[in-house]
């Protein structure tokens, strides 16, 4: 078996990312939705610590805990937004929300 | 050896978490998915020797936002959306970002990947320092301006997601 490198770490980075933009493109339940792109960043960390490890220096350890950070910010604001949006229209689907269109 | 075993098995469990957090039709069942998807992920920072952002992937994620996420779902009635169609006819779309981005990766491979010598690790660290010490040394001195600020962000995030929240201000 071959030996685990960056670029096996790079790839599953890739199609973690893929699989987060699938979510967000084509799912219509919002919740879902904010599922995936927590799908989006985790890929992006996922590159970090592979670099990281790769260049031996901390660096992408300590940027990683700042895209968790942001991770939570967005997941706590979404989901009041969802919240908000639930209360006013009682729905959760992207594509209801259509007032500004004409 | 046992590091490709595992590696693997935690890439297994990322992505097949991912791919059936993205294609079930229970929000709770893509939430549990979800979980196994990000412990994957925690899993994978062991193997990379970042044990601090392993604790920290666990306990912020698994324990932190998942959580928040399954009380607003239980808070939203989603059963009338479960019974509904689950996707955008936003295939298209997503079928031509995804195509760039396998592009991308391709291009990567047949340009970039001698570029940036990948593929051997380099030395191991001689660093004496446990892994939490070193992230911390860094954290503390050379990043305390972007520390402070993400402190900032998140008291705005509280404030926003209470004032979203609440039903009258």
């Amino acid at each position: 078996m071959h030996p685990v490198t960056t670029v096996h770490y790079l790839f599953l980075s890739a199609a973690l990312l893929i699989v987060g933009t699938i979510g967000v493109l084509t799912r219509r339940n919002i919740v879902v939705i904010l599922m995936s792109i927590e799908l989006i960043l985790n890929a992006v960390n996922i590159n970090l610590i592979a670099f990281s490890h790769q260049l031996a220096n901390v660096h992408g350890q300590v940027f990683a805990i700042f895209v968790i950070t942001d991770a939570a910010a967005e997941a706590a604001v979404g989901l009041g937004i969802l919240i908000a949006l639930f209360r006013n229209k009682e729905t959760v689907n992207a594509d209801e929300v259509d007032i500004l269109k004409w | 050896m046992l590091d490709t075993v595992l590696f693997y098995l935690f890439a297994t469990l990322t992505l097949g978490g991912a791919i059936l957090t993205i294609t079930r039709r229970n929000t709770v069942h893509s939430a549990i998915w979800l979980i196994t998807s990000l412990l994957g992920v925690a899993g994978l920072y062991l193997l990379q020797q970042a044990e601090f952002l392993a604790g920290v992937q666990v306990i912020l994620y698994v324990g932190g936002i998942m959580v928040l996420f399954l009380f607003v779902i239980m808070l939203v009635n989603l059963e009338q959306a479960a019974k509904e169609k689950q996707f955008t006819g936003q295939k298209w779309v997503a079928l031509a970002v995804v195509a760039a981005l396998v592009l991308q990766g391709l291009w990567f491979v047949a340009e970039g990947a001698g570029r940036f010598k990948l593929g051997s690790p380099s030395a191991p660290s001689t660093e004496t320092l446990g892994n939490s010490e070193q992230v911390s040394r860094v954290l503390f001195s050379q990043y305390l301006l972007p520390f402070e600020l993400a402190s900032i962000l998140l008291l705005v995030a509280i404030i926003g997601a209470v004032v979203m929240a609440k039903k009258r201000i």
